[in-house]
């Protein structure tokens, strides 16, 4: 990636995500506005919404091999509006673009992808499921089956998913309000995939299986002026019971926090602003600057208490948009694994 | 330098320079001791050594064989830098033809050798220089001086130095009869104050009776 | 002791103005021109390389099609959606201006993006249509495009996103992609996914490079030559000042300060002052390249098609080299009276003799030295070889032919004195000859910047005069075509007659000649080759004889490796001798070639056809429009070799204009040297004048004497330059160039140019003389009459 190429990337709306990820320009400049009490409509809300200025297809995994050895994957599609609608061809106002990465214990891969809409290089359809960026892909007959491929330099996955439970839908059945101001995004979830398929890494092909978590979230607000970046938490304990919850870090040094806690067969609660907590326990030095590695995650209406732990804690996304994600390890009140998302750690 | 030792003690010092037509004998072993305080002066023809004599006396020149002691210093086989110190810390030269630095004023050129040997002493400089009749002249630079008045730079040059043993080439030698006399009682009048010993060669009878002592030096050889 | 030391070092040049201003000045210009000259070469190289990032033209791999200059888009899509990273490029032409579309997200190569994201507004970019480009190219552009105004582009550019480009050219498809370095793990093979499309590795252009380094010689050699012009002002003051601190030093001495401590600080008096002026100089140096970049932008813009930036960067490599060596520069021209301060008795004294004998000598030493210098010249110019004997050459004949100045010029001055009548004249030449030692550091620095500027124009002008025959030769044909395939050759030789065109294939074929690699070519010989070749070196009929296939035409860089001229045997093919009947300049090639006729070549490789052709036409684009349009082939394919002369010339126009400037510079420096000795000789010159004065010639008359001796010296100086700077020009060109690349330039003389050239130095001189002449006559009376009643 050219540095040049970053800098003309830094003048996007796209800029947004480097503070703090829920990616949504200064205004709505136009765009569509997330609005409470929302009223999905699948397959359709699946495919992309070119009124809202950004959204994403954002899947995580993870995985074992057969000698029980824990990876990470993960797969994300972003789209960015320059001006809300679609046009033919060139003249097509939306941008794509994607990461892709693989954690093991011991090394961490990524790598990423631009295009412009319009001319057929990258864009999602909601029936048959199709999201696509280049030869990257996650396709299926439906949302509930899947296959996914993706690839770098030095890596390459092709897997395949199968839902086991429905969509969960994320704060005010899916509306998911941001910061105290009343930001918010539409934000729902699959966290029931079953996954399998095979790593292609530098040492050689490994099969995998485990669980997949896809995102879905659009919106066109910005984060408020004084969140500085946000901490995000995707649980999967033993017990089959689930917990996203997310804090973003504001500038006065508070904090806003909002979870949801998913039953093993789908059934969600909604927690306010400061029902969960995330304490930084341990610092580890990547991609020359400190991140936390180690949290301690509270969920007191649950009884959760955890401590969760990088599996890699050189998970650093050295992108355009540098960032940390990877697979986690849950101790404690509850066991499991998980994916952890950093941002705004500059 | 304890007190038995003399100012400047030479003996049996040889010189002989590579001449047109041969080898020419310059100095042929002289011996001479000056006591602190002493003045002396040194008579001759021209080319009969005396200059020389005095050259290897200040250090500017080495002698081919003899023992050289100035102030307590033994030059005999001190190096070129080693000479330089003695030169710059015990002797003072006063030159025919007064070797002032013209991109000095007077008060710089006065101190110039003080300041090299790290002494500078700005109220007798001031003394000296009002002395000498210079106070005026202090800030003008060598040039638009007289004859008299730069030769008056150069012996104040030299006292506010401090050393133990003045030497003295012709001082009065491009002076006219009047101011050389002139410079003359002032630079004795001086000696005498810091308690310095003085070598002075002149071929001026006259001069050289107001000194404490005389001698003559003849072919090389001292009379 | 060091204190009081440095204060009465110091306290010279404290009282001697002059002579500090003449150092630091001097060393100053020096510094100035070099680092100057090296600032606008690193800053050139530097651009050359940006612009070939720009138009990613050599840095990246390139898919274009097999056949045709276009790309379906769909191709750039099923290239992507396979996993092959590449980008698209959309070129064509609107109101004869290049339209260049791009995609930034994609790209990798910059294309003046750096421009783009400064002025803020990629949105406008992408979304509305927005172009960018020079506002000369947006003027030819006009009213209905909208362009927005960037410097930094290159001229005759347009640059715009790709579905921009595509709507202003109403075309939906691509010219080529460019292939990004990094690729995924797993790809197809592109002739399995796009079997009309082909792959081109990314190759730099040897042949610009040549000339543009040929360019860039020149510059060095001539800022070389403004050092040593410069470092001759330094030496003289530097001479001067120790001169009369000779005394100074004495005294030190006497009072008690040792040499070695004495010589310390003197060094380090001299680095301090050397790189107070080089300080100077630097800030000057930045100046004069930043005055001189738009020329030397000019110049090298198009030889890339690209655009050079316009801006300096203060870089270490030209501002270092330019403190380093004027701080060498100042301790070479101290070396020699430290060294004599060194060894200077104490005591003046005590050894005169010695001393009038040194100085008797100094004359023989400096004759011995120049009739060495100089003999050490001839044998370097008959035995030496490589690039490094060719510039140790230029330095032994340039310091010789300076030492030789003063002792050539004594003698005419010594005949003008013998044949004057009059007694002032003969004073005039008297005094004259006695000044001469005093100037003689001023008129040698004049004669090697008249030398370095006679050299340096006769360089230039001949390579010009060269280059403009050499583009005559090879570009005679108003078109030039590359077919793609045989197919598309076979087209272009039968449409070319039906169009009204002479078509010259070229049949084209790598091969070893006399083991050297060479590019073997059969050409159709006719009045374009008769009437446009020269040649260095010819027999009488030989392009009869290489029509007939009896001999064969050599490139003069195939001939001086291989060792072969005109007469000897050449194996053009296994067991097929032929002689050289000519050899032919090829100005800006590295490699070797032989010119063999058409059938000849034929038979010998009947595998080859010909897929480059030369078009005569009267209408070159009516013609173009016709290929392009009637046989398909691609614009890309055809070069306008009419532009590219104009192109070229335009080139050569803007070395001239920096050749000029420098050509000023250089001269004012020498005069300032002159105006410096003069300056410090004036105030010598009053007792010497005096008796004059007092004897009847009036201040004024003293005064327009002094002019004129400085008049007469520069053009005594003019007269000597001349050979020297031929000698110079003959060094440039038939070693240094020849050891550098391979070619001799052959050398063209200018007489006007000379003349203009001596007449600007003889006003240099005149101009340096008239301040200390007017200062001479109005020196007050009683400081004249001083003289007589100065006191001993």
């Amino acid at each position: 990636m050219s540095i040049r190429l970053v800098v003309f990337l830094l003048f996007w709306p796209v800029s947004v995500f480097a503070q703090g990820f829920a990616g949504l320009g200064t205004d709505a400049q136009g765009f569509e506005v997330p609005q409470a009490g929302p009223q999905f409509d699948f397959p359709a809300d699946h495919g992309p919404h070119p009124d809202y200025r950004i959204e994403w297809w954002y899947l995580t995994a993870n995985l074992t091999d057969v000698d029980g050895t824990p990876y990470g994957l993960q797969w994300t599609l972003f789209r960015t509006a320059l001006a809300p609608g679609e046009d033919a061809g060139w003249a097509s106002p939306q941008v794509w673009f994607a990461h892709a990465a693989v954690t093991t214990p011991q090394a961490h891969f990524a790598t990423e992808r631009f295009a412009r809409g319009g001319v057929g290089v990258a864009g999602v359809q909601a029936e048959p499921f199709r999201a696509w960026i280049d030869e990257w892909a996650m396709e299926g007959p439906d949302f509930d089956t899947l296959t996914l491929t993706a690839q770098g330099p030095d890596f390459a996955y092709d897997m395949a998913l199968q839902a086991q439970g429905p969509l969960v839908f994320h704060g005010q059945d899916g509306f998911s309000v941001k910061s105290a101001e009343g930001q918010a995004s539409y934000y729902y979830s699959q966290p029931f995939y079953e996954i399998a398929g095979t790593l292609m890494l530098p040492d050689g092909p490994v099969e995998v299986t485990g669980n997949a978590w896809l995102d879905r979230e659009w919106s066109s607000q910005p984060l408020s002026d004084n969140q500085s970046g946000w901490d995000w938490f995707s649980l999967s304990f033993d017990d089959g019971t689930n917990l996203m919850g997310f804090q973003l870090r504001q500038r006065d040094g508070t904090l806003y926090s909002a979870s949801t806690w998913i039953e093993a067969d789908g059934r969600t609660t909604a927690y306010p602003d400061g029902a969960f907590a995330a304490q930084p326990m341990t610092q580890s030095e990547v991609g020359g600057r400190d991140v936390p590695t180690t949290w301690q995650v509270q969920l007191p209406g649950r009884g959760v208490d955890v401590r969760v732990e990088a599996l890699n804690t050189q998970a650093w996304m050295p992108l355009s948009i540098p960032y940390w994600e990877g697979p986690v390890v849950i101790e404690g009140s509850h066991t499991g694994v998980g994916y952890l998302e950093m941002t705004g750690y500059e | 330098m304890t007190q038995a030792d003399p100012a400047l003690f030479l003996c049996g010092v040889q010189k002989t320079f590579a001449g047109a037509d041969g080898p020419v004998r310059v100095l042929g072993g002289v011996d001479l001791t000056l006591a602190p305080g002493e003045t002396l002066a040194l008579t001759g023809e021209s080319g009969s050594g005396k200059s020389t004599l005095l050259h290897i006396a200040g250090g500017l020149e080495v002698a081919d064989a003899g023992t050289v002691r100035v102030a307590g210093h033994d030059l005999t086989g001190l190096s070129d830098s080693d000479r330089a110190v003695v030169r710059c810390r015990d002797v003072a030269v006063i030159f025919q033809q007064f070797n002032l630095i013209p991109s000095l004023n007077v008060a710089d050129n006065i101190a110039f050798q003080a300041r090299l040997a790290g002494r500078a002493d700005m109220v007798l400089i001031g003394d000296l220089a009002a002395r000498l009749g210079l106070s005026d002249q202090m800030r003008k630079y060598p040039e638009a001086l007289s004859g008299g008045q730069q030769q008056r730079v150069a012996i104040a040059r030299a006292i506010a130095a401090r050393p133990q043993v003045l030497l003295a080439d012709e001082p009065t030698g491009n002076l006219d009869e009047s101011t050389a006399v002139q410079v003359l009682d002032q630079l004795l009048t001086l000696v005498a104050d810091t308690g310095a010993a003085l070598l002075l060669v002149t071929h001026s009878p006259t001069i050289a009776a107001r000194m404490g002592r005389r001698l003559h030096l003849s072919r090389g050889v001292l009379a | 002791m060091t204190r009081a030391c440095l204060a009465a070092l110091a306290s010279h040049w404290r009282r001697n103005p002059l002579q500090s201003f003449a150092f630091l000045v001097g060393l100053a210009l020096a510094t100035a021109l070099w680092s100057g000259v090296q600032a606008i070469n690193a800053e050139a190289r530097a651009s050359y390389d940006a612009a070939v990032a720009t138009l990613g033209d050599g840095q990246f791999d390139q898919i274009l099609p097999r056949a045709g200059d276009r790309i379906a888009q769909q191709d750039f899509v099923t290239l992507r959606r396979a996993g092959w990273l590449v980008s698209p490029i959309i070129e064509g032409r609107l109101d004869g201006v290049r339209l260049l579309g791009f995609d930034p997200l994609s790209s990798p190569a910059r294309f003046g993006v750096e421009g783009m994201a400064e002025a803020g507004d990629p949105d406008s970019f992408l979304s509305q249509g927005q172009l960018y480009a020079t506002a000369e190219t947006a003027q030819a552009l006009g009213d209905g495009v909208t362009v927005l105004v960037e410097d930094t582009i290159t001229p005759g550019i347009a640059v715009g996103d790709v579905g921009a480009v595509q709507q202003l050219l109403r075309r939906g498809d691509l010219s080529r992609l460019l292939v990004q370095p990094d690729q995924p793990l797993r790809r197809p093979a592109l002739e399995d996914l796009a079997p009309h499309l082909r792959l081109q590795s990314a190759s730099q252009s040897a042949d610009v490079g040549e000339l543009t380094e040929s360019f860039h010689l020149n510059l060095t050699a001539f800022g070389l030559l403004s050092f040593a012009v410069g470092l001759f002002i330094v030496y003289s003051t530097i001479g001067l000042a120790f001169e009369q601190r000779r005394g100074m030093v004495r005294t030190l001495r006497a009072l008690g300060v040792p040499l070695p401590h004495l010589i310390t600080l003197m060094v380090a008096e001299v680095v301090a002052l050397a790189l107070v002026g080089a300080g100077i100089g630097v800030v000057l140096g930045y100046v004069i390249a930043a005055l001189l970049l738009p020329d030397v932008a000019g110049t090298l813009r198009g030889l890339y098609g690209a655009e050079m930036a316009g801006t300096l960067q203060f870089r270490v490599s030209w501002w270092g080299s330019g403190m380093a060596i004027a701080v060498l520069g100042a301790l070479a021209a101290a070396g020699g009276r430290l060294w004599q301060i060194a060894r200077m008795p104490l005591l003046a004294s005590a050894r005169p003799r010695a001393w009038a004998m040194t100085l008797g000598n100094a004359q023989l030493v400096q004759g011995v030295g120049a009739l060495g210098l100089l003999l050490c010249a001839g044998a370097l110019a008959v035995w030496g070889s490589g690039l490094v004997a060719g510039f140790a050459l230029l330095g032994c004949f340039l310091i010789g032919a300076a030492l030789a100045l003063p002792l050539l010029v004594r003698p005419v001055l010594a005949l003008a004195e013998g044949t004057a009548k009059s007694p002032v004249a003969r004073w005039f030449w008297a005094d004259t000859r006695q000044q001469l030692p005093g100037l003689s550091l001023a008129l040698m620095a004049l004669l090697l910047a008249i030398s370095a500027n006679i050299g340096v124009a006769t360089m230039v002008s001949s390579f010009r005069l060269t280059f403009v025959a050499f583009l005559d030769q090879r570009l005679a044909p108003e078109l030039y075509v590359e077919a793609e395939t045989a197919g598309q050759a076979a087209a272009i030789e039968a449409a070319a007659p039906r169009l009204g065109a002479t078509a010259l294939p070229l049949l084209v074929r790598d091969t070893q000649v006399a083991g050297q690699p060479t590019r073997l070519f059969g050409v159709r010989v006719g009045p374009t080759y008769r009437e446009n070749w020269q040649f260095l070196a010819a027999t009488p009929s030989a392009w009869d004889q290489v029509a007939a296939g009896t001999a064969a035409v050599a490139n003069e860089q195939l001939a001086r490796r291989a060792g072969l001229w005109i007469g000897d045997l050449v194996e053009v093919a296994p067991d097929r001798m032929l002689p050289l009947a000519a050899i032919v300049a090829d100005y800006g090639n590295p490699r070797g070639q032989l010119v063999i006729g058409e059938a000849l070549f034929q038979s010998l490789h009947p595998e080859v056809s010909a897929r480059q052709f030369g078009l005569r036409t009267d209408d070159a684009a009516t013609l173009r429009r016709a290929l392009s349009d009637e046989v398909g082939i691609a614009d890309s394919a055809i070069t306008d070799q009419v532009a590219l002369k104009a192109f070229s010339m335009s080139v050569f126009d803007r070395t001239f204009t920096v050749t000029a400037a420098l050509n000023v510079l250089t001269l004012a420096v020498a005069g300032f040297a002159m105006l410096m000795c003069l300056l410090t000789l004036a105030d010598l010159r009053v007792p010497q004048l005096a008796p004059v004065w007092a004897l009847g010639l009036t201040r004024r008359r003293i005064g327009q004497l002094e002019v004129i001796r400085a008049l007469v010296f520069a053009g005594v100086v003019c007269l000597f330059a001349l050979p020297v700077g031929l000698g110079l020009a003959w060094v440039l060109l038939a070693i240094i160039n020849v050891e550098a690349f391979g070619w001799r330039l052959p050398m063209y003389l200018f007489p006007a140019d000379y003349a203009r050239l001596g007449a600007y130095a003889i006003l240099a001189a005149g101009t340096a003389a008239a301040w200390p002449a007017i200062r001479l006559m109005r020196v007050p009376p009683n400081a004249l009459l001083k003289v007589f009643a100065h006191e001993h």
